[in-house]
C-alpha cells in the first residue's frame, strides 16, 4: 500500500482477537479512547486496527471472554546493534511531523538501575533478628531543618525542658510521600484520592505545580503545595494551604527544560484552579525567571517562608544532575529545610523523549553523592533527603534510605496502583484508565474511593516490607538505617560506582 | 570533617561478651581480688581473646595528673610515643606497669605509664585548643601516627588495664589484686575472630571515660558516619569506640546530661512519647528527631564509668543481660547475678533494670 505513510506498519502492538471467543460486545470499542477497536458495519463485527494500539491493555483487562491478546509486533527490523528499530521509528516519526517528540512516564532504556545490584544484610547469630509482628518496629520520620545540639532547662518540676527552638517539621508515618503530579495532568478524581489516601496513611501528597483546589484545603496537613516556574495556582491561601512548600526547580524526566499542559486538558477547574483561561496551553518555562542563581533561590525560600510566617518547612526539589552534589550544598545553604531530588528516571506526564532518555543521572549516584557531601561539610542536619525517580517497591525505598535518604517520593508506583500499564502516553489526555485525562468519560473510570484504598494498601504493604527488613537487620527505628550504607553490598559494581555510593563489595 | 578516603570500607570486630561493674558510693576503697573473681566466674562469656579492667581512685598520690598508659609493640615505638609525650606534656613521672610472667599470656607488649600535666608553654600548632581537647588530640597522635604504639587509657586517677587473655589471666599480668579502687569494671570478650591485638580489648577509655561493653551496634554504620561529621575518626573497628565518642560528643561538647545521653543510646518508642506530658513529649521528640543518627540500635549492654560515677543502659527492646545489684554503699553491675552472688551473697536488692532504662549511680561528694 504506497500511499500508506512510512512508518504505518511499523506499530509496537499487535491486537490478536480470539473468533471464537469475541461475542462483539463492543466493551473494547467503548473502553479504547485511541479508537484502535471499531465496529464493522459492513462485517457486522468487532475488528482492530493495531496501528492504534498503544499497549495500555485495557480493552484485553476489561473483555469479558478474554478474547483479546495484546502483543509485540512480530514483525522485526533487521538486527543492528547501533541502528536499532526505536530510531528508525523515531526518524520515521520525525520525518513526517518534523517535530519534538513527546513521550509520557519515566524512561525504559537501559540506564543502569544500581538498586538490582545492591544487596541488605540480616542478622545471624551474633546479634538477634527482631520479629515486626511482635516487637515495636518504628517508621516514623521527620523532614526539616535539625539542631546541631539541643539545650535543656530545668523545668518547674526539676524535669528537663527543651530550650532549642527548633525548626517546622514534616511529620510522616512511612519515610514515604507522593510525589508531585499536578491537577491537569492528572484528574481531581486522582487529586481527592491521595489526598485522602495520604491522610489516612499519616503522610503527604505534592500537589505538583496546577494550584490545589478549594475542595482539597481541608487535607492541607498531608499536603505539599508546590511553587513552579510558572506559578500556576500560587496565592497567598495556596501557599497556607499546605504543611510543606516546594519550589519545583527541576525534575528527573526533563531536567533543565519546562512543562507544558495543553489547552485541550484545561477544562473549566483545571482552568479555575491554575488561575489559566479556559483551553489555553499552560507554560511552564525552562527556569524560574527570578532564579538565574543560587542567591536569588535563597530569596525565593525566605520570600515563601514570610508568606507562611515560618509554619512550614521549605523543600527545593531538583533533577540529579552531574553536579547535583554541590546544588545541594548550595541549596541547603540558601535556607532550604528538605532537598528533593529526582533521578534521571523519573515519571513525567510529558517530556521529549530525547530529554527524557539523555539528561540526568541515576538517583543511587546522586543520592550518594548528596548524602556524603552534606556530612563532608557538616551540614547534613539542616537539610532533609528526599529521594525520586524510579523507586519500584519497598526494597529499593530501604536501599535509599540507606544510602542516605530521609525518605523517598513515589509516583509511578502509585499510578500503577490505581491501573496505570506504563503505556507512556499520558501526553495525549486519552488515559485509556482514566487517569491522565481530563475528559469526563475517561475520568470517571477512576472511583476516588478505590482509588485511595489502593493507595493505601499500597503503602500498607511496603510498610509490612520495610519493617520486616529492618527487623532482619536487627534494627528497630528507620533512623538507625538512614545513612547507614553498612547494611549494603553491591554485586558487580566497579570500583568507582562503590567509592561513590560509599559501599562495599559482597563478600567483604 | 570530610570522610578519609574508602572510609567506607572497613571491617568491624562482631563479639560476645561479659560484663561487671562495681562502685562504693562513699569512694570506699574496694580490692582487685572482688571484680577478678567476678570476671573468673563468667570465665565461659569470653573466649580467651580479650579481658580486662578499668579501676578508679588508684592513683591517689598523682590525682591531678593525667595517667596514660601505653602499649609498644617495641621499644623503638616507645621511645617514639615518649617524644610525642614530651612534645606535649610535662612528665612527672614515668614508670613500667608492674607485671608479673603468666604462662597464658603470651607476647605481651611493653606496657607503661606516664604521669603527666599539660606543658605551660603549650606547642604553637595546639596552643587554642580547650584542655581536654589538648590532651585527645595527642593521644590521637600517638594512636594514629605512631605505629606499633597505643595509648590505652589516659584519664586522672584512674587506669585501664587490658589485653589478650581471659580476664583473670589478664588481671595476673598487670597485678590487679595489689590495687584499691572505689569503681572497677571488667569485661570478658568473645570476638568471632581473632583480631589478636591488645588495643582491640576493653575497657574502651578517652579521658577520665571508660566503657565496657557486650553487644553488637547494628546501627554502627550511620553511627560512626555521624561521629565523623562531628570530627571523631573511628579506625579501631569495634562497636566501644563508637560509644566513647558518642558520650565525649554528648556529655562533653553538647552538654547534655548522662540521664539524656542514654536517652539518646535508648530513646522511648514513639507510641511511649505520644503517651507523655507535654514538656516531656517536646523534650523526647526533639532528642529523637535531632540525634537519630546517634541511636544505639541493636543488642547491647554496657557499663559506663568515670569521675563521678558508674552507669549502665541495656538497649531499647534489652537483647543482653544486665543486672543491678545493691548492698550497702555498693552497687553491682553484672552480665550474670551469679557474678555478683560470688563475691556478695547477701544482698540488699537484685533487680533487672528494664529495656532502655539507665541506671546510674553518682559518687557521693
Amino acid at each position: 500500500m504506497l500511499f500508506q505513510p512510512i512508518n504505518r506498519n511499523y506499530h509496537d502492538f499487535s491486537i490478536v482477537r480470539d473468533k471464537d471467543l469475541c461475542i462483539n460486545c463492543k466493551v473494547c470499542v467503548r473502553q479504547c479512547s485511541y479508537e484502535a477497536h471499531y465496529w464493522d458495519e459492513a462485517r457486522q463485527r468487532v475488528m482492530a486496527d493495531s496501528s492504534k494500539c498503544v499497549g495500555c491493555h485495557r480493552c484485553e483487562a476489561l473483555c469479558p471472554t478474554s478474547a483479546i491478546l495484546i502483543q509485540k509486533k512480530h514483525s522485526d527490523f533487521r538486527e543492528n546493534a547501533l541502528w536499532r528499530p526505536q530510531f528508525l521509528k523515531y526518524i520515521y516519526k520525525q520525518a513526517d511531523s518534523g517535530g519534538v517528540l513527546l513521550t509520557g512516564m519515566g524512561s525504559p532504556v537501559n540506564i543502569p538501575i544500581y538498586w538490582d545490584r545492591l544487596l541488605l544484610d540480616a542478622s545471624q547469630v551474633t546479634n538477634p533478628s527482631i520479629d515486626p509482628l511482635r516487637e515495636p518496629m518504628e517508621l516514623k520520620t521527620f523532614l526539616g531543618a535539625k539542631p546541631q545540639k539541643l539545650e535543656f532547662t530545668k523545668g518547674k518540676d526539676g524535669n528537663p525542658k527543651l530550650k532549642t527552638k527548633l525548626a517546622p517539621q514534616l511529620e510522616l508515618n512511612y519515610p514515604l510521600m507522593f510525589s508531585a503530579m499536578s491537577f491537569g495532568s492528572i484528574n481531581f478524581n486522582l487529586h481527592i484520592a491521595m489526598a485522602r489516601a495520604a491522610t489516612e496513611l499519616g503522610i503527604c501528597y505534592n500537589t505538583g505545580e496546577g494550584g490545589l483546589h478549594k475542595s482539597l484545603y481541608k487535607y492541607g496537613k498531608n499536603t505539599i503545595v508546590q511553587v513552579a516556574s510558572g506559578r500556576f495556582g500560587v496565592h497567598r491561601d495556596f501557599l497556607n494551604a499546605g504543611a510543606a512548600i516546594e519550589i519545583k526547580i527541576g525534575q528527573g524526566a526533563k531536567p533543565g527544560i519546562g512543562g507544558h499542559l495543553p489547552g485541550e486538558k484545561i477544562n473549566a477547574m483545571v482552568s479555575q484552579t491554575r488561575m489559566v483561561p479556559l483551553g489555553s496551553d499552560a507554560i511552564s518555562p525552562a527556569p524560574h525567571h527570578d532564579i538565574y542563581s543560587i542567591e536569588d533561590l535563597g530569596q525565593l525560600i525566605f520570600a515563601l517562608k514570610e508568606a507562611s510566617e515560618y509554619r512550614v518547612p521549605v523543600s527545593v526539589k531538583i533533577a540529579a544532575v552531574h553536579n547535583v552534589a554541590a546544588i545541594a550544598s548550595g541549596i541547603a545553604r540558601a535556607g532550604a529545610d528538605i532537598v528533593a531530588i529526582d533521578g534521571v528516571r523519573g515519571g513525567t506526564g510529558a517530556a521529549p523523549g530525547m530529554i527524557r532518555d539523555n539528561v540526568g543521572i541515576p538517583i543511587e549516584l546522586a543520592l550518594a553523592a548528596v548524602d556524603q557531601r552534606l556530612r563532608d561539610e557538616g551540614i547534613r542536619n539542616r537539610v532533609s533527603i528526599v529521594a525520586a525517580g524510579g523507586i519500584r517497591c519497598s526494597a529499593d525505598l530501604v536501599k535509599a534510605i540507606a544510602l542516605g535518604a530521609d525518605a523517598c517520593y513515589i509516583a509511578t508506583s502509585v499510578l500503577i496502583a490505581v491501573g496505570c500499564t506504563l503505556c507512556a502516553k499520558c501526553y495525549t489526555g486519552k488515559c485509556p484508565w482514566g487517569i491522565a485525562t481530563n475528559d469526563a468519560r475517561l475520568a470517571k473510570r477512576q472511583n476516588p474511593e478505590v482509588a485511595a484504598q489502593k493507595m493505601i494498601n499500597l503503602v500498607h504493604a511496603w510498610g509490612h516490607e520495610v519493617e520486616e527488613m529492618l527487623g532482619g537487620m536487627g534494627l528497630n527505628s528507620i533512623e538507625s538505617l538512614r545513612g547507614n550504607r553498612d547494611k549494603l553490598r553491591a554485586v558487580g559494581l566497579s570500583e568507582t560506582e562503590m567509592e561513590i555510593l560509599g559501599v562495599k563489595h559482597a563478600g567483604r | 570533617m570530610k570522610a578519609p578516603e574508602r572510609y567506607y570500607d572497613f571491617e568491624k570486630d562482631i563479639s560476645g561478651c561479659g560484663v561487671f561493674g562495681v562502685i562504693h558510693k562513699k569512694r570506699g576503697l574496694i580490692p582487685g581480688d572482688l571484680p577478678i573473681r567476678s570476671m573468673a566466674c563468667m570465665h565461659d562469656r569470653g573466649n580467651g581473646l580479650g579481658g580486662g579492667f578499668a579501676a578508679y581512685g588508684i592513683y591517689p598520690d598523682l590525682a591531678d595528673k593525667y595517667a596514660f598508659h601505653l602499649m609498644c609493640d617495641n621499644q623503638a615505638a616507645l621511645d617514639k610515643a615518649e617524644d610525642v609525650l614530651k612534645h606535649y606534656f610535662t612528665v612527672h613521672l614515668s614508670e613500667p606497669i608492674p607485671t608479673r610472667k603468666v604462662v597464658t599470656i603470651k607476647n605481651p607488649p611493653i606496657v607503661t605509664r606516664y604521669f603527666l600535666s599539660i606543658k605551660k608553654e603549650r606547642p604553637a600548632e595546639v596552643r587554642e585548643l580547650g584542655e581536654q581537647d589538648y590532651v585527645v588530640g595527642a593521644i590521637m597522635h600517638i594512636n594514629h601516627k605512631v605505629p606499633g604504639a597505643f595509648v590505652f587509657s589516659s584519664g586522672k586517677n584512674m587506669g585501664a588495664f587490658k589485653g589478650v587473655g581471659f580476664p583473670e589471666d589478664i588481671a595476673d599480668f598487670f597485678r590487679l589484686d595489689e590495687y584499691k579502687a572505689y569503681i572497677w569494671t571488667g569485661h570478658n570478650r568473645f570476638p568471632t575472630n581473632t583480631p589478636g591485638w591488645w588495643g582491640g580489648a576493653h575497657p574502651f577509655t578517652l579521658l577520665d571515660w571508660s566503657i565496657v561493653h557486650n553487644g553488637e551496634i547494628s546501627s554502627y554504620g550511620i553511627n560512626r558516619r555521624y561521629l565523623c561529621e562531628h570530627d571523631y575518626l573511628c579506625t579501631l573497628m569495634t562497636d566501644t569506640e563508637v560509644v566513647a565518642y558518642e558520650l565525649d560528643l554528648l556529655i562533653r561538647k553538647h552538654g547534655l546530661s548522662k540521664e539524656m545521653a542514654c536517652k539518646v543510646f535508648a530513646p522511648p518508642f514513639w507510641d511511649e512519647i505520644a503517651r507523655m506530658p507535654k514538656q516531656e513529649r517536646e523534650v523526647y521528640t526533639a532528642l529523637r528527631m535531632t540525634y537519630g543518627p546517634a541511636l544505639l540500635n541493636g543488642p547491647f549492654a554496657i557499663l559506663v564509668a568515670d569521675n563521678t560515677g558508674l552507669f549502665g543502659l541495656n538497649d531499647r527492646i534489652k537483647l543482653r543481660p544486665l543486672v543491678v545489684a545493691e548492698k550497702g554503699d555498693m552497687i553491682f553491675m553484672s552480665s550474670e547475678e551469679s557474678a555478683i552472688r560470688e563475691v556478695q551473697n547477701d544482698l540488699d536488692r537484685v533487680w533487672m533494670p528494664k529495656a532502655g532504662e539507665p541506671v546510674i549511680v553518682h559518687l557521693e561528694a
